[in-house]
């Protein structure tokens, strides 16, 4: 049996994992993105997938196993389709977040890293309470799969998950269509499917009334920056 | 005397396709790139040290001064390769700049990237943002691919004889990936810990090669600074303090966002630009630039919000996330959710922060429960006492802000607590208010 049908991940996965490699000057800066994309395989990292990175980066699975144990976002046990963080940090949990965070969890009838319905079926949801997503002008603020949904109350959040259990995709406020966090993981890797899907996903919505704010305010009232130079100027002598 | 908002790092964010070098390039992108790769390296040092620029990660440190740290010429640490990383690790609670000017203008870090890669000599760009910043990712790749495309990137750029790689690397959730040397343990494959300091990155970085470790804000003024020169930044701002500064203003305000002026501002003009305090209910806290700076009062509506104005107050400027909270928020409870995520992102790798913010937790957490004891004040002072300055890193010093802080301006809400005398609302209670119909 060869070594790769051991490790059970298939041709493609070994022929990414060999690109991502090839990215940095030095192969262990792979491990990372490796990481996410054994997570886009299997639906959390397992034994298996440390071993093939360990195997892939020439490291024993000890030192794998501290990484990997080390970082939020990986895994250890299996996600359902969408992974749902709900901001609890301070500001967050002041505007609501808190309150969200335990109505979602009752409602779902689990806690935090706990996935409601089978694991990887169409409709499972793996809940977590995050640290700060640094959307704090849009608080308070949840994540699908890492894309964003703004300004949320109980009760949007709530409409949410029944949506998402229900199979439906609703759209993030800022961040590309929904898919499902595997596919967000390979995204993460570096790795898109379908580049019509890539592209329409780049163009996902990003400005929010919040963000652009300030520049608004700018244009309405007659207020810019000094103005450039007509040229640009000459830089200056070396010391 | 500048405009009281003056757009620069934000201009574009208003524009269809903001993102795309289309965009970039009609208005204006890509032209100071040609201007830096004509000139010679140590011009660009010079330039940046000329404009005053300083890191907008937290730290204020001069980023001219710190270009001109790696050592060049052939010999020793000179002789290895240079690298360029950019933090975009952003998770300080309140911070929330980086994510949209990636999102809405991605060209412009990159352009900072190439500019600054060419003064340092490095020829290897790691972009490390965080796993969580999904879109962020999405929309700098795509920018990465288009300048590659477009010879902006990759060997012999604009046949100046310059080659640069760029890579938008993930990273997996850890708020210590922000401190610049766990940062590079992290980029380089490792569990994100602080390193011993000396050496610093600029001799033992990336590789234990001579490192640029820059924040987002920072990297994407470079451009504007070539275009404009070190006498039009200087405009913006103050002497000790140029330029202009992305204030991100959360919470209880009307109108929360990303407000870009002159360093310098207060918080009085934010809180005018944002609709006023929400629902007319009186400022109790705030923090200038982040959770791990000390949090201000109503006392400092006018303090200028620059590197010396924050400081001279008894805070720091730290990333200008203006986090504002009304009188209907309990400070016991706001210091307890920010020990919380200080111990939850703790690396372990220290005792004085690992063990001392979970114990602060403890007490917390028992005191905002209503079962504190008369000298849980004390203790918890103490305990931040133990950890300021005798941490590995700032994770450490900056847990201890929010107590130290809170019960410097809070005191007698801390011992009101411990008797079971809550002297404000608790958050629970902000909610009836809001379901009783407060004014919109």
């Amino acid at each position: 049996m060869s070594e790769r049908a051991m490790s059970g991940f298939d041709e493609l996965t070994h022929v990414r994992a060999k690109e991502v490699i090839a990215r940095y000057p030095v192969a262990r800066s792979a491990l990372l993105p490796l990481l996410h994309l054994v997570q886009s395989v299997e639906g959390c990292v397992s034994q298996d997938g440390i071993r093939f990175c360990a195997e892939l980066l020439d490291l024993s699975t000890a030192e794998v196993s501290a990484v990997a144990t080390f970082y939020t976002m990986y895994k250890r046990t299996p996600c359902g389709e969408h992974l749902v963080s709900v901001c609890t940090n301070t500001l967050c949990a002041a505007l609501g977040g808190d309150d969200i965070y335990r109505r979602l969890s009752e409602r779902l009838g689990v806690g935090h890293e706990e996935t409601a319905g089978e694991p990887g079926t169409t409709g499972s949801l793996t809940l977590e309470h995050a640290e700060c997503l640094a959307a704090c002008d849009l608080a308070p603020v949840i994540q699908v799969n890492y894309e964003y949904f703004d300004n949320q109350t109980v009760e949007s959040a709530e409409r949410l998950v029944e949506a998402l259990q229900r199979g439906e995709k609703p759209h993030p406020t800022r961040g590309a269509p929904l898919t499902d966090l595997r596919t967000v993981e390979l995204e993460l890797a570096g790795f898109t499917e379908d580049p019509t899907v890539a592209a329409a996903a780049v163009a996902g919505n990003s400005a929010a009334p919040e963000t652009l704010r300030g520049t608004m305010i700018a244009a309405e009232r007659g207020w810019a920056a000094p103005a450039f130079p007509d040229e640009i100027p000459a830089l200056p002598e070396k010391s | 005397m500048s405009d009281i908002l003056t757009p620069v790092l934000t201009s574009r964010w208003a524009q269809e396709n903001s993102w795309t070098l289309e965009t970039y390039e009609r208005t204006g992108g890509y032209r100071a790139m040609r201007t830096a790769l004509a000139g010679h390296p140590d011009q660009l040092i010079q330039l940046c040290k000329d404009s005053g620029l300083r890191g907008r990660g937290g730290a204020g440190f001069p980023t001219g001064m710190k270009w001109s740290f790696i050592p060049q010429g052939g010999e020793g640490a000179g002789a290895k390769p240079k690298y360029l990383v950019i933090n975009a690790d952003e998770g300080e609670p309140g911070t929330c700049k980086d994510i949209p000017t990636m999102m809405a203008d991605p060209h412009s870090l990159i352009e900072g990237c190439i500019i600054t890669s060419y003064a340092i000599r490095a020829n290897f760009c790691a972009i490390y943002v965080r796993g969580e910043a999904l879109h962020p990712i999405r929309r700098l790749r795509a920018a990465v691919a288009e300048a590659y495309a477009q010879g902006y990137l990759g060997t012999d750029i604009l046949g100046t004889g310059f080659d640069l790689e760029i890579v938008v690397h993930a990273g997996a959730g850890a708020y210590i990936c922000g401190e610049e040397t766990a940062l590079l343990d992290s980029l380089e494959g490792r569990r994100g810990q602080p390193r011993l300091k000396p050496p610093f990155p600029a001799t033992a970085g990336l590789y234990a090669s001579p490192t640029v470790v820059n924040n987002v804000e920072t990297i994407a003024s470079v451009p504007y600074i070539v275009a404009g020169g070190a006498e039009w930044f200087r405009t913006m701002g103050s002497e000790k303090s140029p330029g202009p500064k992305i204030y991100s203003v959360s919470g209880h305000v009307e109108r929360p966002g990303q407000y870009e002026a002159p360093m310098g501002i207060t918080l009085r003009t934010l809180l005018e630009l944002a609709g006023g305090m929400k629902d007319g209910i009186p400022l109790k806290f705030w923090t200038p630039g982040g959770s791990s700076t000390p949090m201000f009062t109503a006392e400092h509506l006018d303090v200028p919000l620059d590197f010396e104005g924050a400081a001279g107050a008894g805070s720091m400027l730290g990333t200008t996330a203006v986090q504002v909270f009304n009188e209907t928020v309990s400070v016991p409870w706001a210091v307890m959710k920010w020990t919380e995520f200080y111990k939850h992102e703790s690396c372990g790798k220290c005792t004085p922060c690992r063990e001392g913010t979970y114990w602060l937790v403890q007490i917390l957490e028992r005191m905002v429960h209503g079962e504190g004891t008369e000298s849980d004040v004390e203790t918890l002072l103490d305990v931040c006492d133990n950890i300021l300055g005798r941490s590995f890193c700032a994770l450490g010093d900056g847990a201890t802000s929010p107590i130290t802080s809170g019960i410097k301006y809070f005191r007698q809400e801390f011992l009101d607590l411990i008797a079971e005398q809550p002297a404000v609302a608790r958050p629970e209670q902000l909610a009836d208010v809001e379901l009783t119909g407060a004014p919109a």
